[in-house]
């Protein structure tokens, strides 16, 4: 709607006059200051630009941006998005979501919204636990987690939320976490460009009810031994002294080895742009939770038709196949008769 | 078998007659809903009027030859004005004795019943559930009935064709349309034309099938069998292009329209789901209009998607019936609470749960009143007739655009698969339905810049702005929570949600300034009202002219709006001493208006999955004036031809 290169903003342009409401230390907070930090570098607009959400601590996010935005009901935000998205090309369309919200009550949305290609980005916050609720196990807490709803320990197997978007055709799956501002910003802009629906999963603390759930993996101390970072095209490998890597073996399955071991040539070099989601599953199972050398970064970046613009195309076709759109033909073309005088004299079309 | 005539029936003149229903019937993979309505559009070609009632299992294929898979399409064809598919056939076609056997019962006194007697082995006639042959026992003594070997003339023809046996004996419905339209003296050129073109792709079957048609004619017209043809005159229409058009199309053609005179993309987003999935199926055909159709993962996908659509400024649509309204509920109530524009589409069928989902009923009126939590209001239209659905979606579009709120446009089974020629509107006159998007700002912020309020209200309607994305200086949120009169930020001030409470009780309640007064026909001055809702018009206004036939006056009055109420229906109950509200339902609108108005409105209820005979309407209003519908013997028979 608006023509001509953005104006230039600044972080405080895109903060709304709302008052931030998480708890004091939330993880949520770095996430957003990585966003409203991100977009006067994207060279956006803001009224080009929709948050949508559904219900839980993180959905309370569009609130927070002075952009167009919609709080939304609980698991609904890709179904809402994708409606907003295919009628609306022009729009820059976020979805912000949780681990409950995306993967228990709305698992189904997401799942059709990456299959379809929707031009969304998606930016789930994973801090496995509802925090809205104050405190109930979610789809990601590990199992025998204890919470107000499980005294005994949850019984059930968790999901994981990149090897779920890779098996629901995901065309872009990455993963950060909300104690690297500079890694969130990178990865939300991959996202930001990639065409069609791109999925984030973000680590992130909810420091009332699930405090330290990814300490041992994303504390400053433990980075550097347990956080693998994907770079596409480069061999995988990480450790303080980038010691460690990540080699395909010969049965098909992942392993990570000394690289003194075996020699960098013999590392798995990461390619973003494969394909077969095989690898990237493989890399997304890697470790068992956030207690493991975890990868993180862009596990897959793929080409596939966007589906909001081949609904549009379908649109173009139809028009030029059958022309101008025409009210009296269309309420004509289940064939006609005419009465010409109220002695019911009549002609068949 | 028995009849004989000297001449030839097709060298006397035919049998004038006013009316006649016909009902085809026989195996769901018979194909009788094409011969129905292919006879339906060549006798509204003929200038006949029409009305058709389409009743079909839920089983896509239930087992060949057993009552559970019967087909049936009956159609009402007349030289006047009618109203309903018909009480009774006079009619029937049964392809086989399952067909037979769940028809019969429908059938009226001494009617006419065409078997394909070729069907009627044992083994059929036992799946059927018949100890004795109905042909050769005498319980069919009453009727007049024509055994006609359809199966083994068609295979004949079909062969000469050089069609396999097997796919020959398909082309049995096309056999007995041939033999009904020579019957009814229907011209067969129309019906010659469609094969041509439907089968196109197919030079076999369109053969086989264009010769069965034949056979069907010519035996008619040789075979003897027949003492007379009929005829059925023209009847006397206004002047007009018509059409022939179920409800389901012209719901959706409605939609188009409506989105047309908006200026608006029109957005579908449905599950597909029985009754309600032909308009999905017509809307995904109009790409042409922009139409944009979004085949959603679930019911709450699709009304989702709409939501958003209309968020971005799109005339938003869902499209389900029951079961899916249930699942919708809760965006529902999102949309009431985000005030934008969405149509919600229920064609309702039988529940509870998935109920009888091929079958008609009127049970989600208060569903769609009340099914939701919280003070969520939702304005209701519905539809009263096949063609009335077009209009409908206007109606349900325009108040929704213009308040922007959710609103149900209500229609059923029975108008959703009925058909009934209709004159085709001039588009000139089709009402005005574009808003304007907001463009400015409208407050100003304590430091007294200009800032955008996504609840500031129109004084006149209550409606708030509708501001869509990509307007530079409008950018705003909006959300499910709560949120303050005016400003629109999270509140959770308790005076504030009152007023809020109050706000969007006051905006619908509001909308019946938009709506003309109700109609009353009482030509009369009548003391009895019958008052209805939606898709038992026909059944009512023919019942209505029944009792009137009598030289009884009886008053009708037809809801479209039933929330909020026409303002002037109150004053319309209090003039009458009995209300009467027949329904198919367990009495949803009367308990409505007896708790608006305190009207001591008294309820017919029918929930069968059929909708209601002019006749039950007729004895009801009788009942209701203290006359027995049974004091004059043979009365009501020649009232029924007279008057349906």
């Amino acid at each position: 709607m608006t023509d001509g290169a953005a104006p230039a903003t600044t972080r405080k342009d895109w903060a709304s006059d709302q008052e931030v409401r998480w708890c004091p230390g939330c993880g949520d907070y770095s996430i957003l200051a990585a966003v409203q930090m991100l977009m006067p570098e994207l060279g956006v607009r803001r009224e080009q630009t929709v948050f949508v959400s559904g219900i839980g601590c993180a959905a309370r996010f569009p609130y927070y941006m002075n952009t167009y935005g919609m709080h939304s009901i609980h698991g609904r935000a890709p179904a809402i998005a994708t409606g907003l998205a295919v009628t609306r090309p022009d729009l820059d369309v976020w979805v912000v979501t949780g681990d409950g919200d995306a993967l228990s009550i709305g698992g189904n949305h997401l799942i059709h919204a990456l299959r379809r290609n929707v031009n969304l980005n998606i930016l789930l916050f994973n801090n496995q636990i509802y925090g809205l609720t104050k405190g109930q196990y979610s789809p990601t807490s590990e199992q025998g987690k204890v919470t107000k709803s499980t005294p005994f320990g949850s019984l059930e197997t968790p999901f994981n939320p990149i090897s779920l978007a890779l098996g629901a055709e995901a065309t872009f799956v990455a993963r950060t976490h909300d104690m690297d501002r500079k890694h969130m910003m990178e990865t939300f802009r991959r996202a930001h460009e990639h065409k069609g629906a791109a999925f984030v999963e973000i680590y992130q603390n909810c420091n009332v009810f699930n405090d330290g759930a990814f300490e041992q993996i994303t504390g400053r101390d433990h980075r550097a031994e347990m956080l693998i970072p994907l770079v596409h095209g480069e061999p995988i490998r990480f450790g303080a002294e980038r010691q460690h890597g990540v080699v395909l073996e010969r049965d098909g399955s992942l392993r990570i080895v000394e690289v003194a071991d075996v020699g960098e040539d013999a590392l798995l070099v990461h390619d973003e742009h494969r394909q077969d989601p095989g690898l990237a599953f493989q890399l997304s199972r890697l470790s068992r939770g956030p207690f493991e050398p975890t990868p993180i970064g862009v596990f897959r970046d793929v080409e596939r038709a966007e589906y909001g613009d081949a609904m549009t195309q379908q649109l173009l076709e139809a028009a030029q196949r059958k022309g101008p759109a025409d009210l009296a033909a269309l309420l004509r073309s289940g064939g006609t008769w005419e009465v010409v005088a109220e002695d019911g004299a009549r002609n068949g079309h | 078998m028995s009849t004989t005539t000297d001449q030839s029936a097709s060298h006397r003149k035919p049998i004038e007659l006013d009316r006649v229903v016909i009902r085809f019937a026989g195996d769901s993979g018979d194909g009788m809903q094409l011969v129905g309505s292919r006879f339906t559009t060549v006798s509204s070609l003929f200038g006949n009027d029409t009305a058709t009632l389409p009743d079909f299992p839920a089983e896509i294929r239930a087992p060949a030859g057993t009552l559970a898979g019967v087909s049936a399409f009956q159609v009402h064809i007349s030289d006047h004005d009618i109203l309903t598919p018909g009480d009774a056939p006079n009619v029937l076609v049964a392809m086989n004795p399952a067909a037979l056997r769940a028809n019969l019962p429908t059938v009226a006194d001494g009617g006419t019943i065409i078997v394909n007697v070729d069907a009627f082995d044992e083994r059929s006639l036992e799946k059927a559930g018949y100890h004795s042959n109905p042909l050769r026992d005498g319980s069919l003594s009453s009727y007049s009935v024509y055994e006609v070997p359809m199966t083994s003339l068609t295979m004949q023809v079909g062969k000469e064709a050089g069609v396999k046996p097997r796919d020959a004996e398909r082309s049995k419905n096309f056999f007995a349309l041939g033999l009904v339209s020579w019957l009814y003296n229907r011209p067969t050129e129309p019906t010659l034309d469609w094969i041509a073109r439907r089968f196109a792709g197919d030079s076999l079957i369109l053969d086989a099938n264009t010769r069965a048609f034949k056979a069907g004619y010519n035996f008619g017209e040789t075979a003897e069998l027949f003492e007379s043809t009929y005829q059925v005159r023209p009847a006397h229409a206004a002047p007009g292009i018509y059409t022939n058009v179920t409800g389901n199309t012209a719901l959706a053609w409605g939609l188009i329209a409506a989105a047309h005179q908006a200026g608006l993309p029109l957005f579908l987003g449905s599950y597909p789901i029985t009754p309600a999935s032909d308009i999905l199926h017509e809307l995904s055909k109009h790409k042409q209009f922009g139409v944009r159709t979004f085949q959603a993962e679930d019911e709450i996908a699709g009304i989702g998607a709409a939501i958003g659509a209309a968020f971005g400024g799109a005339l938003g649509v869902t499209t389900t019936s029951g079961p899916g309204v249930d699942l919708k509920s809760e965006s529902i109530g999102l949309a009431v609470s985000l005030e934008l524009p969405l149509v919600v589409v229920d064609i309702q069928r039988g529940g509870p749960s998935t109920g009888l989902p091929t079958k008609t009923e009127q049970s989600d009126l208060l569903h769609a009143m009340y099914g939701r939590h919280g003070e969520a209001p939702v304005p209701i239209v519905a539809a009263m007739t096949p063609s009335h659905c077009f209009d409908a979606a206007i109606e349900a579009a325009r108040i929704a655009l213009a308040y922007r709120t959710p609103v149900f446009l209500l229609s059923d089974g029975y108008l959703a698969n009925g058909a009934e020629p209709w004159r085709l509107p001039d588009l000139e006159e089709l009402p005005d339905l574009r808003v304007p998007f907001a463009s400015e700002p409208n407050a100003t912020d304590d430091d007294g810049n200009p800032v955008f309020w996504p609840y500031v209200r129109d004084t006149d309607t209550l409606a708030r702005p509708w501001a869509v994305p990509g307007t530079p200086g409008l950018e705003h949120r909006i959300g499910g929570l709560e949120k303050s009169d005016g400003a629109g930020n999270v509140s959770y001030d308790p005076a504030n949600h009152e007023r809020m409470v109050q706000l969007r009780a006051a905006k619908v309640a509001g909308i019946a300034r938009s709506i003309p007064p109700v109609e009353v026909d009482d030509p009369d001055g009548a003391d009895v009202l019958v008052l209805g809702w939606g898709s038992t018009y026909g059944a009512i206004a023919a019942g209505v002219r029944r009792v009137r036939a009598r030289g009884l006056p009886v008053a009708h009055v037809q809801l479209v709006h039933l929330n909020p109420f026409p303002p002037n229906l109150g004053d319309v109950l209090g003039r009458y001493r009995n209300v009467l509200v027949p329904e198919a339902n367990l009495g949803h609108l009367a308990r409505l208006v007896r708790a608006e108005y305190l009207v001591d409105a008294v309820s017919l209820t029918k929930v069968q999955g059929v909708p209601f005979r002019a006749a039950e309407i007729e004895a009801a209003i009788l009942q209701a004036m203290g006359v027995a519908a049974g004091t004059e013997a043979g009365a009501g028979d020649q009232i029924a031809d007279v008057a349906s």
